[in-house]
């Protein structure tokens, strides 16, 4: 199944990459390839299969409550394209 | 002068601790052989300085968080980027008194098989520098065969450590999931993604893993060790039930060359008095390729959310609202590969494909789990070549991203089961090494380390690149 430019659009969108036309193109082509590679994981019937989502034995893991150090603010900042004061700033307006 | 090309990490800790060298004496020889040899090979994207201390250095993958120390993930989303904590496996390595030498080059967000998906340029092969180290890790594997550090840390998600320690060959433990912690570590796909040791021979490896495991309370995907690791030093294999299952020794994909070489070292596993039968596991390399890349991506998808310009790393000044900063720094500050696996995971997981997709993924998941728990009803341990093929001429394989992807046809089904495997050198085929799998039960690192050293006892691979050798 051939995913269609708008899909294509309608899913860069989701993942908030602004794609270039050239690159539209080129990973549009590269991206139904490798869709219809992947696909192939349907041609197996595991209706009654369960799924894995990870491969240890492991649930419900609690952390103790206990209070402890943390990153200072400064620290937390130190890598901010751009600051003020104690936020990372950011351009207004958008979503 | 210390001969960093033949120097193994046991080694170098015997004359620090004789004080036949100085910790200053054995850093500076490391970094004199970056000087003369990484300019041409290019495994390092920073080299750090003497720290003063007196204990072992050690490389470490750039998706490794280090404190201070410029951390990029081959990216040039995170270009600049000085993480403010080391993560925890560089907390342990410091507090064995280990050294950080310099952060080695992978692929970008460590998605690739050979290196060249790095933003800062693609690593060479020590054993021919017109080849690829493999990839993710094709960095921290071309170090260590090239002299450039004892050992390393790698990252695996899908054959990123076991695939270019065979292709540099040396020696890699992708460890079982969970046993290693991965806080601070750059993440690509959380549910695969493991840290482990890369290193010249099978003992240095195991320590280093000694080093690195436990459960972790900032990682609550860690567990505690069932045993203690035991440095392996016997060399026979008595007793030992070798599977040697048909579908990852027979593929298509394998060059004769691969194949040749790893059919002698099975030979040498029941020289050395293993149980060697042949079984199948029908369905894990058939579907485990396209499980991956679905599953992968998917988390990839989520985990790369991140990156957005707010808080740290790359930011486009092209926006003038929110929405176009967020979309114009992802554009510019990500490469192909990530783009690629975003927009395949961001599809597999949208509404309307979720089920056939990455639901569907998950239960052939499931599947690959089963097959190899029923080869461990009658086996200790699996094995097959690591790779297909010997190191490929770089550009190879970079137009055509399905081709890159077979590279980790025979490493990813057990990576998918979140079982342990470690890469072990068993030969040369056209001048270039050749790597054995041994995959085991979760938890089975100790038995993997003493086949793998019995091996390589046996096999008498010498690991020093020939055109380095003279």
């Amino acid at each position: 199944m051939a995913i269609s430019r708008e899909q294509l659009l309608h899913v860069a969108r989701l993942a908030r990459l602004e794609l270039r036309e050239d690159e539209l193109e080129r990973l549009g082509a590269q991206l139904n390839d490798i869709i219809a590679a992947v696909g192939k994981v349907s041609e197996l019937d595991l209706a009654d299969v369960p799924p894995t989502s990870h491969p240890l034995d492991v649930v419900n893991v609690w952390g103790a409550d206990e209070p402890h150090e943390s990153l200072s603010v400064a620290d937390a900042l130190a890598n901010a394209p751009e600051r003020e004061g104690s936020s990372f700033k950011v351009p207004p307006g958008g979503s | 002068m210390l001969d960093t090309l033949r120097l193994t990490a046991e080694e170098a800790a015997r004359l620090l601790r004789e004080r036949e060298v100085s910790g200053a004496e054995l850093y500076a020889a490391y970094r004199a052989a970056i000087d003369a040899r990484d300019p041409e090979l290019h495994c390092y994207l920073h080299v750090c300085d003497d720290d003063g201390g007196d204990g072992l250095p050690i490389a470490v993958k750039d998706v490794i968080g280090t404190r201070g120390i410029p951390t990029t993930a081959g990216s040039r989303i995170l270009e600049g980027y000085v993480p403010v904590y080391d993560a925890t496996v560089v907390e342990r390595c410091k507090a064995h008194g280990l050294r950080v030498l310099g952060k080695t080059n992978t692929d970008e967000f460590a998605m690739g098989s050979s290196t060249e998906n790095s933003a800062y340029g693609p690593t060479r092969n020590p054993w021919d520098p017109s080849r690829v180290p493999g990839g993710s890790g094709g960095g921290s594997a071309a170090a260590v065969a090239a002299g450039l550090a004892p050992w390393a840390l790698g990252s695996d998600t899908g054959g990123s450590i076991k695939q270019p320690a065979a292709l540099c060959g040396n020696v890699g433990l992708r460890p079982t999931y969970g046993t290693v912690s991965r806080y601070g570590v750059v993440a690509f796909a959380s549910s695969l993604d493991q840290v482990g040791p890369v290193a010249r021979n099978v003992r240095d490896c195991a320590f280093l893993y000694s080093v690195i495991a436990g459960r972790d309370p900032c990682d609550s995907t860690t567990v505690e060790l069932p045993h203690e690791v035991e440095l392996p030093d016997g060399d026979d294999l008595k007793g030992l039930r070798i599977g040697v299952p048909r579908e990852f020794n027979e593929h298509e994909a394998i060059e004769p060359g691969v194949r040749a070489a790893v059919e002698r070292a099975i030979g040498l596993c029941e020289t050395l008095g293993a149980e060697v039968g042949e079984c199948s596991l029908p369905r894990a390399v058939e579907y485990g390729l396209p499980c991956y890349y679905l599953i992968a991506p998917a988390e990839a998808s989520s985990n790369l959310a991140r990156y957005d310009g707010v808080r740290f790393g790359y930011r486009s000044r092209n926006g003038s609202d929110r929405l176009e900063m967020y979309q114009r720094t992802r554009d510019e500050g990500f490469g192909d590969e990530p783009k690629r696996r975003i927009m395949v995971g961001t599809y597999a997981l949208s509404a309307g494909y979720y089920d056939a997709y990455y639901g569907q993924a998950q239960r052939v998941r499931t599947v690959l789990a089963r097959e190899h728990a029923a080869a461990f009803e009658r086996f200790d341990v699996l094995v097959s070549p690591t790779s297909p093929t010997v190191a490929f001429p770089l550009g190879a394989r970079t137009a055509n991203p399905l081709a890159m992807y077979l590279s980790d046809l025979l490493t990813i089904p057990s990576c998918m089961a979140g079982l342990p495997g470690l890469n072990v050198p068993c030969g040369l085929s056209e001048g270039l090494p050749v790597g054995l799998q041994l995959i085991g039960p979760q938890f089975s690192e100790n038995t993997l380390f003493r086949a793998g050293h019995a091996l390589e006892q046996a096999v008498g691979f010498d690991p020093v690149p020939t055109r380095l050798a003279a």
